[in-house]
Parts: C-alpha cells; structure tokens; sequence
C-alpha cells in the first residue's frame, strides 16, 4: 500500500525507542564492562580479554552450565510435556474447561518467591510437608536437600510453576483450528491418539517450537527458586545465580558481565538448533 | 475461508471425543482433577496458614485455622504498611501494562501485516532480545535512571520494566495478529480505511484475546519482578509489594504467620484480577472461533 514507510517507521519507532534505550545500550554497556575488572561502581581497570580466558578456566562456570543443561531437560521433558498433555485433555473434554483452564493457572499467579517458600516448608527434614506424611506412612525421613537431591528437588517447583502458562498457549492455538479439520476426521473415522497425533500436534508445531524456545531461554534466567531453597549450594548452582553471585555479591561487575554474554550466546546457540531441528513450514489457515 | 452451509453447519463446543472413549474421559478428567489439586492446594494451604500464629503454623501446617486468628493482618497492616506498598504496586503495575499494549500492539501490527525488508531481520532480533536477562542490563539501567534522576520514582520502574517486555509483547501478539484472514484487510481497503484505521477497526477488536492473555501475564511479570524493584525503587514511599514481602521475610524470617498473611494479600488481588479478565478473554475466544 502506498504510504506504509510511514507507518512502518512511526508504529515501530516507540517500541525500539525504549528496547534501544533500556535493553540494547544497557546490554552493550554490559559487554563493554566484560573487558575490564571492576571494583563497586567507579573504579575500573582495563584488562582486555582476561575475564574471558576465565571463563575458560572456571570450573564453577562449568558446573553451573552443567546444572543448567539438567534443569533445562527436567524443563522441557516435564514442563513442556505436562502442559502440552493437559492442553490435549482440556482441549477434548466438553464440560469444565473453563474450570481447568482457570485453575491451572493458579501457580504463575503466585510469585516465585511465594513458591520457593513455600517448598522450602515442603522439604524442611523435621516438620516438612513430605517427611510429615513418610513419618505416618512409617518410613525413615528423607533428606531431600541432599548432594544429589537437590537439583531435582529445585527442578519440581521451577517445573510445576510455569506448567499452566505453555498450557495457555497450547490451549489458544488448539482452539483455533477449525472444526472442518476435526470432522474431516471423523468422516475418515480417525479418533483418539490417532487423531491427536496426527492433527492436533502438527498443525500447532509452530506453537510447540516458540513453547521451547520460550522454555529454553526461560531456564537461563532462573533465579528466584534457586536462590531461597539452596543458595546455590549442594550442587545447584546455575548460570543465573552465578552471575549474580559474581557480579552484585562480589561486586565484580566486570567478570559478572563476561558471564552474562556467556550466558546470551549459550542460548542463541541453543535457539538455534532447536529452530533447525524443528525446521516446518509455517501453517496458517 | 470456506462458507458454512447452516444445513450442515456444527455448533461450535469443543467436546470432540464424544462417545467413542467413555471410560478414557474419565481418564482424562482424573487427571486433570490430579493437577488442579496440586494447583488449588498450595493456595488453601496457605490462606489457611494465615490466620494462625507462627508458633500454630510450626506445630501443625495442616490443621484448620478455627477459629480464624486475623492477627497476621492486623500486624500487616499496622506496622508494616501494605497498603501503600499495594497502591504502589498497582500504579506502577497497570501502568506498564498500558504502555506495553500500546507499543507493542502498533509494533505488532507492523510485523505482522505488512511487508517490508528487513522485516525477518527484526524478527530474528526480537527473539535474540528474549535471550538478554535482566541481570546483564541492570547496571548500565541503574547509572542511567541515577542520570536522570528517576530512581525511587514511579517511572523508575515503569520504564525499564514496559522495554522489558515488549519482545515477548510483540512477538506473541504479532503470532496472533499473523493468523487473521487477509479477506478482511483487503475488504477494509476497499471500504476505504486507511492503515491506521484498519488497525483500530479491525485488529485491535479481533486481538482482544491476546491482548487480554498478554495484558495478564505483563501484570504478573511486573507485579511480582522482585529483582528490578529491589534496585530501582526500594524507596519506603515508590516500593512495590513484592520488595516489601522480600523484607518482611529477612526481618520477620520466622514469623510464618504474619509471611503468610503477607503472601496471601500478595497473591489474592492479582487472582481476582486475574478471574475477571478470563472471562473476558473466553468471550473473546468464542467469538473468534467462529468461522465463515
């Protein structure tokens, strides 16, 4: 149409106006920071690409990454897959959905924070939730905070909380296919799994990539459950809590930068090759 | 889209199983019932908490808080002052929401309807942004709110919290925006509308379920960021109610009762919010969904 440059340019300029000013300077600023070593806010010291060759040589870092990685499977396999099994059930049962689709957005309601909480209650290994119901039940309590424990026991909060918010995306695409496609279906006697598999999951495969990606850059900015229930420790450290630890605790803006790049190229790497390997065509109907 | 004949046409509920698998709904519904369980408890559990005192809590979290004690609210209230940490909450809150919807819807429309170079570029760049976390901006944000001596004020928080969600904003509701018809674009443009008509008339009304769905999960994200708000507006008179609820637990950290009173006045304003906009947005869902 003609005249559109203009409202190209007027209807985007806000948006990157603010993006520009409070994401991208910031984010570059940041990267400038990575090339020096910093003490609090004025005093720093250039010192080129030595706090990237500590990136190489940090161990931590590496622990951390590995930690995010498990986190990020326990994501996508529980939180990715529960959501997209409940969004499936909802979207075939006739009465209640409204119920469900309400209720099981509950959890994101309430703050992480709130959560963490609250699952600290839930794990205490005195008067916890879990142990209170083995002690009746006659078992010796278990000790979930353990070293091995504790990343999985870090995982299910993280995991049960944002269930209901890939349920909502999943729930408003599979709405909006047509009813055509489904008696279509019908007609050629496809019900069930058959169906499921067949139509509802491909034809909201765009829907299921941008779900994983959200998923998968979701878990590199995990903090808040980390942070109340282990403080990083017992082998729970993610790149989250590291670069927060290194760059407000420390103070060490300069180092905490570095890692923060690394964290932002990890997950373009990431995105990446999960949009390679779920390469589709677009569908639109 | 295809015509529907009303000879043929189906009522649109959704209950598409039928009568093929009885005893798999009931399946199905179990289930669900499970995980709206594990949904619903936690708040019960809490709420219930509440109204007793801390030592009640410890001893027991199960038992049924009879009689209801309000002393936790009392308390709350008194001495901590969460009614202008609410008030806080919700200016700064809605505030971000409006923006957002504003910017991103325009910027969204943009994206998703018109065609131009550059245009998969900026898409790409949008997704790179959700990668950025708050944690890699903060400081460079800190020194430049210090420059233009917003910090502790309102807008403060408003402005890096709206630029923090627009790629999310645009990105979903652009997903949406994406999916309607071109027909009804190209009969508006032969009704005579011009671009910025055809966004008030038309994809503003059709969106109303994104924006809605989006408009929630901004507030949610914006009510409960606790990491921005700590830095940028701690400040006893701009401070929202998630930093005071961070205080009240190193200070009162063994106080279950008054933190679970807090947490429940936290929590129950924004489920409210959140129930009457789900109606708006299953009106809005329903009305979309009928085709032809």
């Amino acid at each position: 149409m003609k005249g559109d440059k203009n409202y190209i340019l007027a209807f985007l300029l806000p948006a990157f106006l603010l993006l520009g000013t409070f994401v991208y300077y910031p984010f570059l600023k940041s990267f400038y920071l990575s090339f020096f070593r910093t003490n609090g806010f004025f005093n720093k010291k250039f010192v080129g690409l030595d706090n990237y060759e500590r990136l190489f040589s940090d161990d931590l870092l590496g622990a951390a990454t590995l930690h995010t990685l498990e986190i990020m499977l326990y994501v996508l396999i529980f939180q990715v897959g529960i959501a997209l099994v409940l969004a499936v059930m909802v979207d075939s049962i006739s009465k209640g959905k409204q119920f469900f689709r309400t209720v099981f957005f509950f959890p994101i309601v309430i703050s992480g924070a709130a959560i963490s909480l609250l699952f600290v209650l839930i794990y205490n290994y005195q008067f916890g939730l879990l142990n209170g119901i083995i002690a009746k039940l006659g078992f010796e309590p278990i000790l979930w905070m353990s070293e091995t424990g504790s990343l999985k026991a870090v995982a299910v909060p993280t995991v049960w909380h944002y269930v209901g918010f890939y349920f909502v995306l999943f729930l408003t695409a599979m709405s909006k296919i047509p009813s055509d496609f489904y008696e279509a279906a019908k007609l050629e006697g496809i019900g069930g799994i058959k169906k499921t598999t067949m139509l509802t999951i491909p034809l909201i495969l765009s829907d299921i990539k941008v779900v994983m990606i959200l998923a998968i850059t979701g878990t590199l900015k995990i903090f808040d459950f980390v942070f109340i229930l282990t403080r990083g420790g017992n082998g729970t450290e993610l790149l989250g809590t590291y670069m927060y630890k290194k760059a407000l605790v420390d103070q060490n803006f300069g180092y905490g930068s570095t890692i923060a790049i690394y964290i932002v190229i990890f997950g373009v790497i990431l995105s990446l090759i999960t949009n390679r390997l779920l390469k589709r065509e677009e569908v639109t109907y | 889209m295809q015509q529907v004949n009303p000879a043929n046409a189906v009522p649109v509920t959704r209950g598409r199983s039928g009568k093929r698998f009885p005893f798999g709904m009931a399946f199905v519904y179990l289930c669900l019932s499970l995980w709206a369980l594990t949904t619903i408890y936690p708040l019960i559990w809490i709420i219930n908490n509440s109204f007793k005192s801390s030592d009640e809590v410890m001893d027991n979290s199960f038992k049924l808080a009879i009689p209801p004690d309000k002393l936790n609210y009392t308390n709350a209230f008194e001495s901590i002052s969460i009614g202008r940490a609410y008030a806080n909450s919700l200016i700064m809150s809605v505030s971000v929401v409006l923006l957002v919807l504003i910017v991103a819807g325009l910027a969204a429309y943009i994206l998703s309807r018109f065609k131009f170079r550059g245009r998969n570029l900026i898409n790409s760049l949008l997704v790179a942004t959700l990668l950025i976390p708050t944690f890699a901006t903060v400081v460079p944000v800190y020194e430049l709110l210090l420059k233009w001596k917003v910090v502790n004020t309102y807008f403060g928080l408003i402005l890096p919290q709206t630029a923090g969600n627009l790629s999310f904003a645009i990105l979903v509701i652009a997903g949406y925006l994406a999916t309607i018809p071109k027909e009804l674009e190209e009969a508006a443009f032969i009704d005579g509308c011009n671009r910025f008509n055809m966004f008030t008339k038309i994809f503003l009304p059709v969106g109303r379920p994104v924006f809605a769905s989006t408009s929630i999960f901004v507030f949610l994200w914006s009510y409960n960021d606790l990491f921005s708000a700590i830095i940028f507006v701690n400040k006893d008179s701009v401070r929202p109610i998630v930093a005071l609820l961070a205080q009240i637990s190193s200070q009162y950290g063994t106080d279950f009762g008054l933190m679970a009173a807090a947490v429940v006045l936290t929590v129950i304003p924004v489920l409210i919010v959140y129930l009457f906009i789900q109606k708006y947005i299953e009106k809005g869902m329903t009305e979309g969904a009928i085709k032809g």
